[in-house]
């Protein structure tokens, strides 16, 4: 079973989060029209084979949105912060 | 035919390869009257050449099935097929074997359908027993207005020439007895829409089948050699870096579902795909029970019996990307629900086997057959959930596609910038989730 650190709740098992893609990608400005970058952020993927930045949802805890460093080659879950923290960076 | 069936080997005209022999009635005989001498082997394996006129990166289904209509209709038989590892060791090993054509979309309809037809020529087409088995398959309605929904369905398939029949409660009781009819089910049965055309295949002898007829027409099919780049120069490629060396290529095609994210990136595209783990599973074998390809209604649960009797089944992804060919237990225990609360009586059967395997997940849950941004470099993935079913068109299309640099009718819709274009294959209704297809 995959375990995931919530930053509110501690250890909890995956069942508990939802998945929520890639969280390296920059959004782009709300205010901005520029299809092409919106189409990019929104449809477009590294899809690495290795280390992975990507955000859960604790949808059966906090409800807090978290964003976890994972290996998406061996599934080895490392550190999580509060999305909060990194909205925007 | 039967001249060459009979041909020695030394009275074989120059050229024509050993392999070039069919498989009959007379060369069983032949071979069972001769068990000193072993079959030969089904495809040649040929060194690399320097250059090809076209290069298929991945030994997959779709891949072989590329590189046999290259030669098979559109004459272009100076192809080779690049696999990193042996042929039948990826997806097309690894699905639960099903076929069916019940689309909604414009573009998936006539799409799947042709492929249903490939199917259902294909044993002859290849010379090779794929053991496609019409055994029909039913998609069950939990509820008045889920019934409804698979009238439409079927409506739609109708009006495309497509076959579909709505089954009341009676005739899925006939039809299908075992499941639970009781007053207590949880997800009480309303009806079904049943396609008969649907069924099974037997997925090795797919690859097989296509990788021998292919290789009989002239493609060399090269296993053990791994693509680690591209030749791009000028937005154009013009090649393959591999582990054997650098082989150049007219035309370079890529179909390596559950991968395409990582070779894609090695000509620096960037593609709408991550990839997800789907589990599959079988039951120890028992007698015939299950004649049909069932569908559950209310959740992504589908059934089918094997010729060797165990129950094959399989659910709906982990819900995570992960490139790790090994599922998570939670959703072993919410399949093994679905299948309980479906059909009780299996509830003490024994999984015999259950694994992952590596899809290639798009915002839409439909694929991708086309040109890229890159002239001479061509992309089919992004199968989610119907890469098996959809092998022989897709193949088809995609060999099309390459001859003429340029898409055909049926695949069309399935290009890599339908994104950008707003017009996204939303089969499911699901939204942009690729983790939700």
């Amino acid at each position: 079973m995959l375990k995931i650190t919530c930053p509110c709740c501690g250890e909890r098992d995956y069942t508990e989060f939802r998945y929520g893609s890639d969280a390296s990608k920059p959004r782009p400005p709300l205010a901005s029209d520029d299809r092409k970058a919106w189409h990019d952020y929104v449809f477009l993927f590294d899809n690495p084979k290795g280390p992975h930045r990507e955000f859960w949802q604790h949808v059966l805890g906090c409800r807090q949105w978290l964003v976890l460093e994972r290996n998406t080659a061996t599934n080895i879950v490392g550190a999580s912060r509060p999305a909060r923290e990194i909205a925007g960076k | 035919m039967l001249r060459l069936v009979m041909l020695r080997p030394a009275h074989r005209p120059a050229g024509l390869p050993r392999l070039s022999n069919r498989y009959s009635v007379f060369s069983l005989a032949r071979h069972a009257l001769s068990p000193d001498k072993p079959w030969p082997r089904a495809w040649r394996s040929p060194e690399p050449k320097s250059s090809y006129d076209v290069i298929i990166v991945g030994g997959g289904g779709h891949g072989l099935a590329t590189a046999y209509y290259l030669a098979a209709n559109h004459g272009i038989t100076n192809v080779a097929v690049i696999e990193r590892s042996y042929i039948g060791s990826g997806n097309v090993g690894r699905n639960t074997t099903i076929i069916r054509s019940n689309y909604m979309l414009g573009g998936n309809t006539a799409f799947f359908e042709h492929s249903l037809k490939l199917w259902e020529g294909l044993s002859h087409t290849l010379n090779f027993n794929a053991m496609v088995s019409h055994r029909g398959q039913v998609v069950l309605a939990h509820s008045p207005s889920q019934l409804d929904v698979q009238s439409r369905r079927g409506n739609i398939m109708r009006l495309n020439g497509i076959d579909a029949e709505l089954l009341d409660r009676g005739e899925v009781m006939k039809t299908l007895p075992y499941l639970d009819y009781s007053p207590e089910a949880r997800f009480p049965i309303w009806g079904a829409l049943l396609q008969r055309r649907a069924g099974t295949v037997r997925h090795d002898a797919v690859a097989w089948g296509y990788a021998r007829a292919a290789s009989n027409l002239g493609v060399d099919i090269i296993e053990n050699c791994e693509v680690t780049g591209f030749v791009v120069q000028d937005g154009r490629v013009s090649g393959v870096e591999t582990s054997r060396g650098r082989i150049l290529a007219e035309k370079t095609g890529i179909a390596v579902a559950g991968h395409s994210s990582h070779v894609a990136a090695m000509a620096g595209l960037r593609i709408p795909i991550e990839s997800h783990v789907l589990q599959a599973f079988v039951s120890e074998p028992i007698k015939p029970l299950v004649h049909h390809v069932v569908s559950f209604g209310a959740e992504l649960f589908y059934l089918s019996q094997s010729d060797k009797g165990g129950l094959v089944f399989g659910g709906h992804i982990d819900g995570f990307n992960t490139y790790t060919q090994r599922g998570q237990f939670p959703k072993v225990q919410s399949v093994a629900e679905c299948a309980v609360s479906l059909i009780p009586c299996v509830s003490r059967l024994r999984l015999l086997r259950h694994w992952g395997g590596i899809m290639d997940m798009t915002p839409d849950g439909s694929p991708f057959i086309g040109r890229t941004p890159l002239r001479n470099f061509y992309f089919n993935g992004g199968w989610c959930y119907q890469g098996f079913k959809a092998t022989p068109a897709s193949g088809w299309c995609f060999a099309h596609t390459i001859a003429h640099d340029e898409e055909h009718e049926f695949n069309r819709d399935f290009r890599l910038d339908r994104f950008e274009a707003g017009r996204e294959m939303d089969e499911h209704g699901s939204g942009n989730w690729t983790y939700k297809q």
